[in-house]
């Protein structure tokens, strides 16, 4: 749990103007009452049931572990939710806490549209209004997210200020929500932000991790050992690491984009190569010039392009529970086509990252060991910019 | 007593309104910037906010927020905007804050920045994502150089929060003008002169209304709430449009139009 000033060990905080800080007070304050509200759960679990598709499925990837031949890989299948991604579970939970405020518009941002979408799509099942900012290059990018957003009725607004993308679209969203507190929600899409975003956002991605402490133990030959995700700003993971936070025996490895290479400067790297500074509300790992100016993140995948991380992940750090590493554009791109031919799955580029880090985790581990991947989105969204990257279909 | 709080309440004493300048260091360059603040204290602005550019400024509407940008491609640095403060009290002793963000002076150190900043001749230092909660971090290096940590009240501020900002804040309060960033003019005044009444009764220092006041008439509406107006947005556009002179202009006009007897 984060300290009464929101920090995890010392890390994250509320950095942001007076206008919102009695709106934070306030999402503190019901969420802290609901959180232990039966009803309340009773809710959310009914939804993320009987509408989302949970719980997800923990897949024995038989054929990718032949072709390892160590320790045996399980794949948990998020990509499988309704809306292609771990991001409804948030939403949906974060819709159902603004249901309770009384507020009847959301905002947010997204960064490659799976957090855009997801929140489009909670919007409409509770009747919500709904505005999503997003980078302008990113809807380039991501066209098809942004068109269904647009039929689910939400306003997706083009953000071209700094450098139009992640970054920049949280800051409009933020800005908007400053403007509109009274009566809008800001459903933030990662474990990122001021205090208490980023427990809010664990908390409803913990039912990942949640499902796989009950998942792992109809393993009879094998005992876990490794969990791997993706972290961009960090939700997937944080969601699937943190209900294993104490368990020291699994070892929860964090999978960073490298993009063209960390010595390249263009990379998504915050933990590995950022030093602390202050970003979107939180002290946390943070990608900087030599001037405090925050550089642009750079990599293949849209949904990992951000020079931030969520403030727990810094902590996971800094105190060895978990670690962090990095993959680049080209092992994520092989691990895309990889996971395709021998699964038939075709993951997202973000949960790619994750796969591709079997190929040195692999070698070390033994036929005993189990090894669960979070496949935290699936790769529809990404086939045609893959197409385009790979020189055609 | 601060040099902020003095300026501000010598204003009062005449019976007249403060004015305070926002402007962004190295917009389009620091040459500019130096004369513009010459210029706006002749045209009679009594205090200058000077803007060190940040990536990320989340406080901020269009028109700051394309100045920063610009400033950083320009070149602009804190250490250059330190230069600035420098050259600016080398021929002026108007009051002085530099409005910036966390980040900016957590990358420089805090205890070093109010140390340089200071020395440099800065009086004040305003920081829009720094809010109580988050004060400690700079409230000691800020006590130890003399320099006031300016506090903001908004109008969605609770009665608790205004009571817990009063017993800290030093220079004057920035107040607010309405939810939003700046740049976007205000409409109802309602909610924070509100909360700037539940303010007087606990502060004595000056009390400073912002955001979204661009033109003479709005600062005249405003300043019945305050004992000084800020004007920011409206003074960039006029630096990025038509340069010092524009700066001049407009605030004689507010200076003018503050100034003016009657309703």
């Amino acid at each position: 749990m984060p300290d009464k000033r929101g920090r995890f060990s010392g890390y994250g905080g509320q950095f942001v103007p007076e206008t919102v800080m009695p709106a934070l007070a306030e999402l503190e304050g019901v969420y802290n009452k609901l959180k232990n509200d039966p009803e309340f759960q009773a809710e959310y679990a009914r939804y993320l049931a009987e509408y989302a598709g949970r719980p997800t499925l923990l897949y024995y990837a038989e054929k990718l572990t032949r072709h390892y031949g160590r320790g045996q890989i399980y794949l948990k299948r998020e990509d499988l939710m309704h809306t292609g991604s771990h991001k409804i579970n948030n939403a949906l939970g974060q819709a159902l806490l603004a249901r309770r405020m009384g507020k009847k518009c959301i905002v947010a941002e997204t960064g490659a549209g799976q957090h855009g979408v997801a929140c489009a799509t909670v919007a409409a099942l509770f009747g919500m209004e709904c505005r999503v900012f997003m980078g302008k290059e990113d809807m380039e990018r991501q066209a098809l997210n942004v068109f269904r957003m647009r039929l689910l009725g939400t306003e997706v607004v083009p953000v071209t200020s700094g450098s139009g993308t992640l970054k920049d679209a949280t800051s409009e969203a933020l800005r908007y929500w400053v403007t509109k507190v009274r009566d809008t929600h800001y459903i933030i899409g990662s474990v990122v932000g001021p205090h208490p975003y980023p427990m809010i956002v664990r908390d409803f991605q913990s039912v990942i991790g949640q499902e796989v402490k009950q998942q792992i133990k109809q393993i009879k030959n094998a005992k876990l050992k490794y969990i791997v995700a993706c972290v961009g700003g960090g939700s997937n993971s944080m969601g699937i690491f943190h209900p294993f936070k104490d368990d020291s025996a699994v070892k929860k490895i964090g999978v960073e984009a490298a993009g063209r290479g960390i010595d390249t400067g263009e990379h998504a790297a915050s933990i590995s190569s950022g030093k602390p500074g202050v970003l979107h509300g939180a002290l946390s790992y943070l990608l900087q010039n030599k001037d405090g100016q925050v550089i642009e993140a750079y990599s293949v995948s849209a949904g990992l392009d951000y020079p931030g991380v969520g403030p727990e992940h810094a902590a996971f750090k800094d105190t060895g529970v978990a670690e962090y590493v990095t993959v680049t554009d080209d092992e994520a791109l092989a691990a895309f086509k990889m996971l395709s031919l021998t699964e038939g799955i075709i993951p997202a580029l973000e949960s790619s990252h994750a796969v591709a880090y079997l190929e040195k985790l692999m070698p070390m581990t033994n036929a005993d060991e189990a090894v669960v991947v979070c496949l935290s989105g699936r790769g529809d969204k990404d086939v045609q910019q893959v197409a385009q990257i790979m020189g055609g279909l | 007593m601060s040099a902020l709080a003095k300026r501000l309440i010598e204003r009062k004493n005449k019976g007249q309104k403060g004015l305070i300048i926002y402007l962004t260091a190295g917009y389009p360059d620091m040459e500019t910037t130096l004369e513009a603040v010459l210029a706006a204290e002749e045209a009679g602005a009594d205090l200058i906010e000077i803007g060190i550019p940040f990536s990320d400024p989340i406080a901020d509407g269009p028109v700051i927020q394309k100045a920063a940008t610009e400033a950083i491609k320009a070149g602009a640095t804190t250490a250059k905007a330190l230069d600035l403060i420098k050259k600016i009290r080398a021929k002026s002793m108007i009051p002085l804050a530099a409005m910036t963000y966390t980040n900016t002076i957590l990358h420089y150190g805090p205890a070093a920045f109010m140390r340089d900043f200071g020395a440099a001749g800065m009086n004040g230092v305003i920081v829009p994502d720094l809010p109580l909660e988050e004060a400690d971090l700079l409230a000691g290096v800020c006590k130890e150089q003399a320099i006031d940590l300016i506090q903001f009240i908004a109008p969605t501020s609770t009665p608790e929060r205004i009571n817990a900002v009063s017993k800290v804040a030093s220079g004057f309060v920035y107040c607010i003008s309405t939810t939003g960033v700046t740049g976007v003019q205000a409409v109802n005044y309602q909610p924070i002169a509100a909360a700037i009444e539940i303010a007087r009764k606990t502060i004595d220092i000056p009390v400073a209304i912002g955001f979204g006041i661009g033109t003479p008439v709005a600062a005249r509406q405003a300043a019945k709430y305050a004992d000084a107006v800020i004007v920011g947005s409206a003074v960039v556009k006029q630096v990025g449009t038509i340069g010092v002179t524009g700066v001049k202009d407009l605030v004689q006009a507010i200076r003018t139009e503050l100034d003016r007897e009657g309703d």
